[in-house]
């Protein structure tokens, strides 16, 4: 059956709540609304007010109760009404969740799931659009995700769920209900930590995720149409723990590499990505490793400077064009 | 409002009139303001989150009327009428919602994010609370430079679950400093209700804890608010140290224009539309002796014409440049050949 993004993400949360009785969601108004987004929509009916907890205004107590109740065997699935608010919250993931199996000598652990609606591209403006992963991507003992598609997003919060540290999982709200497609019902993982190849291509690879993926999809397509260009589009679906076997070997393939992510450019993703491939696969590159990323500025509400900042279909074609010619 | 005392006391009844008309005329102000937001917001003439005040605009009026030039005023996000009553223009806040450059963040930032600090008016983030803290700062400031202002913030009864605020309120407490806390408490954060957020009725009686008095007041009767802010700011200004204001009051709108709230009681929405606080206002004015239908017309066209002119200078306005989204960073920006280049 086809369903959208967040109906991935809701059917995840039921399964998951269904498997384990140590799952629980915890959130604002993630209750009788279900959610900002309606993500965890139905789940109060299914599984009453115990396991299904709206919290006040309160991002640290949000993940910091979730470090407790997962230290002891639970599994918390938090949420944050929007990524932007994680900041609220940063000093319980980045110092309390984090640290916490290392300080432990091992003999603990924090199973939590931190869901993070992210991105822009919906007029969010500055607290309504940020991507804030890269905060996160330095932080040893985290774990970060970002789905950019239906079956990821259903696979990867189940993998999250399940899995023993604790896991930020951002889902792009432009997604939220313009990606649909055809799932298997029923049981499956993506596995944390693997990326995944989502075109083959000869000439140059893209390396993205997250909402940018079909971005870089179309400007593949329209590129291999116009310019004849074979371009390999590599999904890296987990960023941290990084999929470097995959990075390096796209990178080997083609010789040009574009790194695409809609965070900013200083201290991005990509950065990581870029200084990876040019301390690795130096000998194997044909051109130095481009970045297309939001410009080093806030994303401003007011259209033509949010279309300014952020990176789109065009600017990708444009990338891949300046790419392959060097 | 005209600060002159007058000298005698029918010059001081007449003032006083006057004065309670044009407390009138920003709720009626305020209201035709909201309502007109939320209809362009329909007609996706203004995008991104919308969140009506409409309900708690004797809050806004009742509070900052008594307020003086200079006094810093820390809006939350449904404060459209702080602008107005502060006396930002119309126009440059309705260009500020249609994100454009005459807008007060020039198109930054949408909404109530932008400040317009000439008037006292500090633009705060989305992070509910986080104003609180500022507030203080501005406060604190006051006090070391011997000035006789004082500092305002406003927070909904959710925010004040935020750490931010119990930091504030505390620090604030301990240095007896010159801030105003103001809780619109509207029964609801988004969809949670009181009893889901905290576990009193009435956030003013943390105000204990920190050492300063905590007041309740009904929101929706402006001349309750107004009397209550005018002699608890005294206070403040006087040396007193920061007291705490909750306004009980309801949300008429949704959270946001995006939220038909299905998760609340009719019943308790027309309860509270029955206390909508312009009709009883108009009460009293009545009661006063005035003509209230001819006052209500008056204030109708006014309003009237106010927006109509607030709409067309900010759909006549120009959206910024694409290339100003790298403006307004830094106060010295880098040197042109460490920009970015695009
Ligand atoms: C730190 C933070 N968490 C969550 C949100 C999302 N959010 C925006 S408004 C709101 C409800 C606010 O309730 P309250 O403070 O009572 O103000 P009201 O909207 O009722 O006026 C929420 C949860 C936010 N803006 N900031
Ligand atoms: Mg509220």
């Amino acid at each position: 059956m086809e369903i959208t993004y967040i109906q991935a993400i809701n059917q995840a949360l039921h399964e998951e709540m269904h498997r384990d009785e140590n799952v629980f969601v915890m959130g604002e108004d993630v209750g009788e609304l279900g959610g900002a987004f309606k993500a965890t929509e139905g789940l109060l009916a299914a599984f009453g007010e115990e396991r299904v907890i709206d919290t006040p205004i309160a991002e640290a107590l949000i993940v910091g109760a979730g470090v407790g109740a997962a230290v002891l065997g639970m599994r918390p699935v938090v949420e944050m009404q929007f990524a932007d608010f994680i900041s609220c919250a940063f000093d319980q993931i980045v110092n309390m969740a984090a640290t916490l199996r290392y300080r432990h000598g091992g003999r603990a652990s924090c199973p939590m799931v931190i869901r993070a609606p992210s991105g822009a591209g919906v007029h969010g403006a500055l607290f309504h659009s940020q991507n804030p992963e890269a905060w996160f991507t330095r932080v040893p003992g985290l774990k970060v995700v970002a789905p950019a598609t239906v079956y990821d997003a259903k696979g990867l919060l189940k993998a999250a769920v399940r899995d023993d540290d604790p896991v930020i999982y951002f889902e792009h709200k432009r997604l939220y209900r313009s990606l649909k497609d055809d799932i298997p019902e029923g049981d499956f993982v993506v596995p944390i930590g693997v990326a995944e190849l989502r075109q083959e291509g000869e000439e140059l690879s893209i390396i993205t995720y997250g909402g940018a993926l079909n971005q870089c999809l179309d400007a593949a397509r329209i590129v291999a149409k116009e310019d004849g260009l074979s371009v390999e589009v590599l999904d890296l679906r987990t960023l941290l723990p990084l999929d470097r076997e995959a990075v390096l070997k796209t990178a080997r393939k083609t010789g040009k590499v574009l790194v695409v992510h809609e965070d900013r450019l200083t201290g991005g993703f990509g950065g990581e990505v870029a200084a990876l491939i040019a301390e690795h696969a130096f000998e194997d590159l044909d051109a130095p490793v481009r970045r297309l990323a939001a410009l080093d500025a806030h994303t401003a509400f007011s259209p033509p400077l949010e279309e300014y900042i952020l990176p789109n279909t065009n600017k990708i074609v444009d990338a891949i064009r300046s790419l392959a010619a060097y | 409002m005209p600060e002159a005392q007058t000298k005698t006391e029918a010059g001081a009844v007449a003032h006083r009139v006057e004065y309670e008309l044009q407390l009138y005329n920003w709720m009626k102000l305020i209201r035709a303001f909201e309502e007109r937001v939320s209809r362009l917001h329909r007609q996706n003439k203004i995008f991104g989150g919308v969140y009506s005040g409409a309900g708690q605009e004797a809050i806004c009026t009742g509070i900052c009327a008594p307020l003086q030039p200079g006094d810093f005023v820390a809006p939350l996000h449904r404060d459209l009428g702080v602008f107005l009553v502060r006396g930002v223009e119309p126009g440059r806040l309705m260009a500020q919602l249609m994100g454009k450059e005459t807008g007060l963040s020039r198109g930054k930032d949408s909404f109530l994010h932008g400040g317009d600090l000439e008037r006292g008016v500090f633009g705060s983030t989305s992070m509910l609370g986080s104003s609180l803290p500022v507030a203080v700062g501005a406060a604190l400031k006051f006090r070391m430079k011997r000035e006789n202002h004082i500092a305002v913030a406003f927070f909904g009864e959710g925010a004040s679950s935020r750490g931010d605020v119990h930091e504030a309120m505390n620090f604030a407490g301990v240095r007896k400093l010159p801030v105003l806390f103001v809780c619109e408490n509207n029964r609801y954060a988004y969809s949670t209700p009181l009893e889901k957020q905290m576990a009193i009725e009435d956030v003013a009686d943390r105000a204990a804890a920190y050492g300063f008095a905590g007041h309740t007041v009904s929101g929706n009767d402006l001349l309750a608010v107004f009397d209550l802010t005018e002699r608890v700011t005294r206070r403040i200004r006087a040396g007193g140290g920061p007291e705490l204001i909750e306004c009980k009051t309801y949300r008429f709108h949704g959270h946001s224009e995006h939220d038909a709230a299905l998760y609340r009681d009719k019943d308790e929405l027309v309860q509270w539309e029955s206390r909508d606080p312009i009709p009883l206002y108009e009460f009293y004015l009545e009661k006063r002796g005035h003509d209230i239908k001819r006052i209500r017309e008056e204030a109708d066209a006014r309003t009237h014409e106010i927006l109509q002119a607030a709409v067309e200078f900010a759909e006549q306005s120009p959206y910024p440049k694409p290339e100003e989204a790298l403006e307004d960073l830094y106060a010295s920006p880098p040197a042109a050949g460490r920009r970015q280049a695009r």
